[in-house]
């Protein structure tokens, strides 16, 4: 199989700062990406060096085939963008913002209005197609943002954080959509900082942090990195964790962790519910109330904490923007 | 398409985008023309009463050229004000992703504002005509008139596209341009003749491209009394070519500045 993008050595300084310190990725013709790291990673800089925005420093992409720089005009012939904040202008209709895309596509101007209409139709935004966006809700935006980055059909996709800011049912519903485009072959990049998001919609992933890959593979692959699976026991007190942690050393592979506030002992097992029984056997007549007891795979969570020592969703407030107002999905004039 | 050919429909398509922008918030035309018209009251019927016109002139005739041109050059921070909103709110990334003539934005952007500008000289020439302004020359002549107006506004529009680019917040490109615009509005032979002036000023305005814009459009418009001496200095006895020396400067200057500014800004 052919890579779509292929990214060597990239680094990014702005001033003393190191945005991007030597990022290799590569993304397959036809499959997903998820590009994960904490706010401030680096993630939107690979984009933007990506979609010919933005110069790297040092190192070289290549988008199908097509180097970055050299063959910008090129490149940017055969891409889409939909960057974190809803890039649409407010104050032309959803149509008239799709055929102004279609057209500095060069699209003939039948070609682009036609374009509009089914890309309209296919996001749900044929009720809101004459109104000003200005109008539209935060979720009607991102989506009609989506479809202006698809008017040209385009090869690789680059959704930036697509789903920030946006209510669960808008989430759900742009899931469905990326979900759709890359079942129908387009190659995306997607960079997300909810763990989630990557798992659902990528075949691969490429976790960054301060500007390095800390972390690369399937989804699977990278729980792997953190160990098996856990046994969680919540305890009615919190008295009983250290003689709960004795009768279960044995059974752990690795060190218990316990925690005092919310009377959680979790251990590192190997095996599957027959762990779980001998667990439970090995509790019988100790006095130990056991509220609720189950058998854990890590998540992404737990790799993020494992491999950065800090967790994935320790962002600043100031990130929550924009959120959707009115889920006016039927729409109304 | 040829490359040419590409650039000019690209640039369209942004033309058409930005009046649809006038069209749908008219506020625009009437904040744009507003505080000209007002302008125009109070210099005629307040402070014009004392301001003595050479010749015998009406104040009125003496007064509205001055008022074209501080409109056109107020109305330049549109330019400025409208791409640092562009870039504030991502679309230049937008535009920046697609493969379209990298001008066009900045051509586009800048040929709206001038259409913008054909409609608010329109409303204040009206104005004029109501407070006593009058044409007193040829048809021909007030059209070159107009166009003079259209060309100094259409290269001070370049010149503050390169300012929006560079300052990003559309509030502070307005704050940060009126630094500027004040002086060379008022320190000119705009609202009041310049004979007077203390003779730091008075060189400052003699060589004011706004006074040539000024004295340009009084003697297009035929508001200037016949056989009146003629101004000083010999920015002032020749408006139209400094003007469009001007002109050719601001164009060679800030054309090939703004669209490299273009090319290398970053939203955000």
């Amino acid at each position: 199989m052919t890579d779509a993008i292929v990214v060597e050595g990239l680094v990014k300084r702005y001033g003393a700062t190191t945005a991007l310190d030597g990022v290799d990725l590569t993304v397959a013709e036809g499959s997903v990406l998820g590009l994960l790291g904490p706010n401030g990673a680096g993630k939107t800089t690979v984009v933007r060096i990506l979609t010919t925005l933005l110069l790297a420093d040092e190192g070289r992409a290549e988008v199908v085939g097509l180097d970055v720089v050299r063959d910008a005009d090129d490149v940017r012939a055969s891409i889409g963008l939909t960057g974190q904040y809803a890039a649409v202008d407010e104050y032309l209709t959803g149509f008239e913002n799709l055929e102004m895309v279609g057209r500095l596509y060069h699209l003939p101007r039948g070609e682009a209005r036609a374009r509009a209409g089914e890309l309209l139709e296919r996001f749900d935004l044929t009720d809101a197609a004459g109104r000003p966006a200005k109008t539209y809700s935060g979720g009607m935006r991102r989506r009609l943002d989506i479809a202006a980055s698809l008017i040209n059909r385009p090869r690789v996709l680059f959704l930036d954080e697509p789903t920030t800011g946006l209510d669960p049912r808008s989430r759900l519903a742009m899931w469905e959509f990326i979900a759709e485009l890359a079942d129908g072959g387009t190659t995306i990049l997607l960079t997300t900082q909810y763990l989630e998001e990557a798992d659902r919609l990528a075949d691969r992933m490429v976790v960054i942090d301060r500007g390095r890959v800390i972390a690369r593979g399937t989804g699977d692959e990278l729980k792997a990195q953190v160990g098996g699976q856990r046994l969680e026991f919540t305890l009615a007190r919190a008295v009983d964790l250290v003689e709960a942690g004795e009768r279960l050393r044995p059974l752990a592979v690795d060190q218990p962790r316990s925690d005092e506030q919310s009377r959680r002992l979790s251990l590192p097992v190997r095996g599957g519910t027959e762990v779980l029984a001998e667990a439970l056997r090995r509790l019988e007549g100790s006095g130990v109330e056991v509220l609720d007891v189950g058998l854990r795979r890590p998540d992404l969570d737990d790799v993020f904490l494992t491999l950065t020592g800090h967790a994935a969703e320790d962002v600043p407030a100031a990130d929550e923007t924009a959120t959707d107002p009115v889920p006016a999905a039927g729409g109304s004039r | 398409m040829t490359t040419l050919a590409m650039a000019v429909s690209d640039s369209l398509t942004i033309t058409r985008r930005n009046l649809i922008k006038v069209k749908r918030v008219p506020d625009l035309i009437v904040f744009a023309t507003l505080s000209p018209i007002m302008f125009v009251l109070l210099f005629r019927y307040v402070f014009g009463s004392a301001i003595p016109v050479p010749g015998g002139l009406s104040y009125a005739e003496f007064l509205l050229p001055g008022i074209f041109a501080q409109t056109v050059v107020f109305g330049s921070t549109i330019t400025g004000a409208s791409l640092a909103e562009d870039l504030q709110k991502g679309l230049i990334d937008r535009f920046r992703s697609l493969p379209m003539a990298r001008s066009a934005v900045l051509v586009g952007r800048t040929v709206a504002d001038l259409l913008l500008n054909v409609l608010t000289i329109g409303v204040m020439m009206i104005t004029g005509l109501l407070v006593g302004w009058r044409v007193n020359t040829s048809v021909g002549e007030a059209v070159l008139g107009v166009l003079l107006l259209l060309t100094f506004a259409y290269a001070m529009s370049w010149v503050m596209a390169l300012v929006g680019l560079l300052v990003r917040t559309p509030e502070v490109v307005n704050n940060a341009s009126f630094i500027v615009i004040f002086p060379i509005t008022f320190i000119a032979n705009t609202f009041v003749p310049i004979d007077n002036f203390p003779s730091v000023l008075k060189t400052f305005a003699e060589w004011n491209p706004v006074s040539a814009v000024v004295q340009g459009a009084r003697e297009l418009f035929g508001n200037v009394v016949p056989g009146a001496p003629e101004p000083q200095g010999w920015a002032l006895q020749n408006p139209v070519l400094y003007v469009f020396i001007w002109v050719a400067v601001f164009l060679a200057i800030f054309v090939p500045l703004s669209v490299r500014q273009y090319r290398r800004t970053a939203g955000r």
